[in-house]
């Protein structure tokens, strides 16, 4: 607790008196609290993320310092809040330092129990809890150490290297943990010389488009204006993925610290520079976090006006989005941040040249922010041996969907598909069959089980058909419909088409409406031709990225799943029971037992029976709920339903 | 219709005018903060920003309307949230919208004619570990399912229900 209290008091004592005036005060300090830090050895490290948050961390959090203090273990023992640790799936989720014990679902049923057995044993004696520990769901073996746990054991660790380890709100503990060195070193660096780290570095911007950085960066250091804006595009939009809501609410100062640093390359000798941090509204913990990260760089003099006693000011705003996918693209954020409506331009001109006011601005995505500094401090040649020869460094995934252990992931480019999700993701549900890996969000593609090893890379991806986009990777399993898929992200897209262009605004909407009439029996023979023409005119003709990418979610499920198209189309049947209109329920007389308890909850009276006897579904008036599914009691398990649509034409 | 009084409105466009600068850029932040502390943009509330902006009072619409996030009609007291992203479609999140549909007799988007529910859906709320996802009132809830769903659905009626009676309660004793 000492730490925590030092840190406390200096930045409640004295704002002004911490603010550093140079760069020597700033490795001062560094060093002080890295020795302060060493010093205490306990620390029983809780998850604040948002996923623990769900399951009544911060309840947990109180519980646990109540606890510590009756016991007079206040001074010993040193709790802290930390940010996402990714395995938001087993939260809260609580570690215990220096050796780093996982403790997973802790205080889910029984909180006191928990805490009390976690003092008792671990703290005091040293020993596990057993039932807390993590149990691999392959072998059924106990691993109690974090880094031993397959999930984290394949895992590198680089943009999401403090998250977990330190309190986001603490600016003292991330200067601990080596916090604002790569600042430091940069101030001694000329703006090219950091820009030709970064091209060194092959790191390419993580937002999904895979522009080389640094070229991005010189792009806009060279262009001409009186002003330049560094913009941090945090409107992650993309469902199923949550590497930005994470790193922001983990470490915001990563981020903060590399957008300095961009900065400082791109402005730093030419004009002066302002910061833009654009987040959505749906995040409140991450905006919470980046504007008290903002606060405290402020204070210690990082940020804001000649910073570190230098010649170089910056300062960043942050700004809220209001819920428009379409403002994730570079152009249309840039609108929204000027108070217009989210809608993407022509480029060129490009944002390197005109961007934000008609002035020069370079936009990265959170996660490319992130990885600057670290790149800064150890080298462009160290981030470039990692990876692949064309994608370098490493890559955060978001692992969901019918997968053992989901959470965000991050690892060298070029590792297999397969390792990801039978490795690090302990293989599918429920051991179902694996289907298909969806990457890339809406504008992205599936990637079906005949591509398992697939490395997992730009170009790879490209290669099959999807992209890498901002990294999401939903797992698919057997009872996953790919039409309907399809028709979700058509939806999606559909919604969030801004309106300005034709081919996205009626192409994405026709495509949607064939896709409906397919999945409702209504289709007709061509239909998924059809689709693919319309596909074809939206990709070549859409102003935006959005648009361009729109049909691929339909696209590549036609190219590797085109016999569950026809099986929709033809013979009205959906093998995975997912489409409602393409299934049917009936009582197997064999099983029933004619309890009568579906024929009388049926809300359309579509079943019918005598005492007695095993009731009977009309077909010509059953629409599907399954609640007779519902009610059937477990042992009997008389009601089932079957693919096709057939027995409601009989019926 | 229930609305909200001007009193409330002028409120709330006074502490825009003091917090946000009178530029364009700040016409997102200013919808924001007063559908924050009003819950939905009525359209007095609009004027009142486009008056202080200097923007037309279309333009304001225009870009309000373009926004997810921005509520022109009174919202429930109580805003149940589906999450629809990808991990939580793949889990099943349209079975509980659609149960929670049937059950509060709206449609996503809608409130009850009482003022005192809301069902909204959400494009992705980036807890997609914890998937299928609900939000009641800000607090999140992981691994739902229909019937879960329409449980906590049950337990708010429950709580406006008993809040109704005691108030009711305190009213009679006043009474007497």
């Amino acid at each position: 607790m000492k730490e925590k209290n030092n840190a406390g008091s200096r930045e409640m004592s004295g704002i002004a008196a911490a603010k550093l005036e140079t760069k020597q005060d700033l490795l001062a300090l560094a060093r002080e609290l890295q020795a302060e830090g060493k010093k205490n050895k306990r620390r029983v490290v809780i998850c604040g993320g948002t996923g623990c948050r769900a399951n009544k961390s911060l309840e947990l959090f109180q519980l646990f310092q109540k606890a510590l203090k009756k016991r007079w273990l206040g001074p010993e023992i040193e709790l802290k809040m930390s940010g996402c640790h990714g395995f938001c799936q087993r939260g809260p989720v609580v570690v215990v330092e220096p050796e780093e014990i996982f403790y997973q679902e802790v205080g889910r049923e029984t909180p006191d129990q928990d805490i009390e057995d976690i003092i008792n044993k671990t703290l005091l004696k040293g020993n596990y809890v057993e039932r807390l520990l993590y149990r691999d769901p392959r072998t059924d073996e106990i691993i109690p150490i974090y880094h031993n746990i397959p999930f984290y054991a394949r895992q590198q660790r680089i943009a999401l290297r403090l998250n977990g380890k330190i309190d986001p709100f603490s600016i003292t503990d991330y200067l601990a943990s080596g916090g604002y060195q790569g600042l430091a070193k940069a101030l001694e660096m000329n703006p090219e010389e950091i820009i030709n780290v970064m091209s060194k570095s092959g790191l390419r911007g993580r937002g999904g488009g895979g522009f080389p950085t640094g070229q991005k960066w010189s792009f806009c250091r060279n262009a001409k204006g009186d002003m330049h804006y560094i913009i941090c595009n945090a409107d992650e939009g993309d469902p199923g993925a949550f590497m930005d809501r994470s790193i922001m609410e983990g470490n915001p100062h990563g981020v903060l610290e590399g957008m300095i640093i961009g900065a400082m390359a791109i402005a730093r000798g030419k004009s002066p520079a302002g910061g833009y941090i654009y987040v959505r509204a749906e995040y409140p913990l991450a905006v919470q976090s980046i504007r008290k990260a903002i606060e405290d760089a402020r204070n210690y003099g990082l940020l804001g006006e000649n910073i570190l006693g230098t010649e170089f000011s910056f300062e960043v705003k942050v700004k809220e989005g209001a819920g428009a996918f379409v403002c994730g693209e570079e152009t249309a954020l840039m609108k929204s941040l000027e108070g217009r409506r989210g809608m993407p331009r022509q480029r060129p001109p490009f944002p390197a040249n005109q961007g934000l006011w008609e002035k020069p601005s370079n936009i990265n995505n959170v996660e490319t922010w992130v990885n600057v500094p670290e790149i800064i401090l150890k080298g462009g040649e160290w981030y470039s041996a990692i990876g692949t020869e064309k994608s370098k460094g490493t890559k955060v995934f978001s692992l969901v969907g019918k997968v053992k252990n989901s959470g965000l992931v991050e690892v060298p480019m070029g590792i297999k598909l397969r390792d990801i999700i039978f490795e690090i993701g302990g293989g599918i549900l429920g051991d179902k069959e694996f289907k298909a890996a969806q990457t890339g969000g809406p504008s992205g593609g599936c990637i079906p089980a005949e591509y398992l090893d697939l490395p997992m890379d730009y170009e790879h991806l490209a290669e099959v058909g999807s992209i890498m986009g901002s990294g999401g990777l939903v797992i698919l399993d057997e009872d996953t419909c790919m039409v309907d898929l399809a028709r979700y992200f058509l939806t999606f897209t559909q919604n969030e088409s801004c309106g300005k262009c034709t081919p996205c605004r009626l192409g994405t909407r026709q495509m949607l409406t064939v896709l409906e009439d397919i999945c409702q029996g209504k289709s007709q023979t061509g239909d998924i031709e059809l689709l693919g023409e319309i596909g074809d005119t939206i990709k070549k003709a859409s102003l935006c990225g959005l648009g361009q990418t729109a049909p691929n979610p339909a696209l590549t499920t036609i190219h590797y799943f085109k016999k569950e198209y026809e099986e929709h189309v033809h013979q009205k049947k959906c093998s995975a029971l997912v489409c409602k209109e393409l299934v049917s329920y009936n009582i197997q007389s064999v099983r029933c037992v004619a309890c009568h308890r579906c024929l009388w909850v049926c809300p359309n009276k579509a079943i019918l029976g005598i005492s007695l006897k095993a009731p009977e579904i009309d077909q010509a008036r059953c629409d599907r709920c399954g609640t007779c599914l519902e009610i059937c009691p477990a042992r009997n398990k008389a009601v089932e339903k079957i693919p096709g649509a057939e027995l409601k034409a009989a019926g | 219709m229930k609305g909200t009084s001007p009193a409330k409105i002028q409120k709330a466009l006074t502490a825009v005018a003091q917090t946000l600068p009178a530029k364009r850029e700040s016409l997102i932040p200013a919808l924001q903060a007063v559908q924050e502390k009003l819950r939905w943009l009525p359209r007095p509330a609009m004027l009142g920003i486009s008056k202080y902006l200097k923007i037309p009072e279309s333009e304001v619409w225009g870009t309000a309307s373009f926004y997810a996030q921005f509520r022109f009609s009174p919202v429930g007291k109580n805003i149940l949230t589906v999450c629809r992203g990808t991990a939580c479609h793949v889990r099943g999140s349209a079975g509980i919208l659609s149960e929670l549909e049937k059950e509060m007799g709206i449609q996503a988007g809608e409130t009850t004619p009482d003022l005192k529910f809301s069902l909204e859906k959400i494009a992705c709320l980036g807890s997609c570990a914890l998937a299928p996802v609900m939000v009641v009132n800000a607090a999140i809830y992981g691994a739902m399912n229909p019937a879960k769903g329409k449980g906590l659905l049950d337990q708010l009626r429950r709580k406006s229900k008993s809040k109704k009676r005691a108030a009711s309660k305190s009213k009679t004793r006043r009474a007497k």
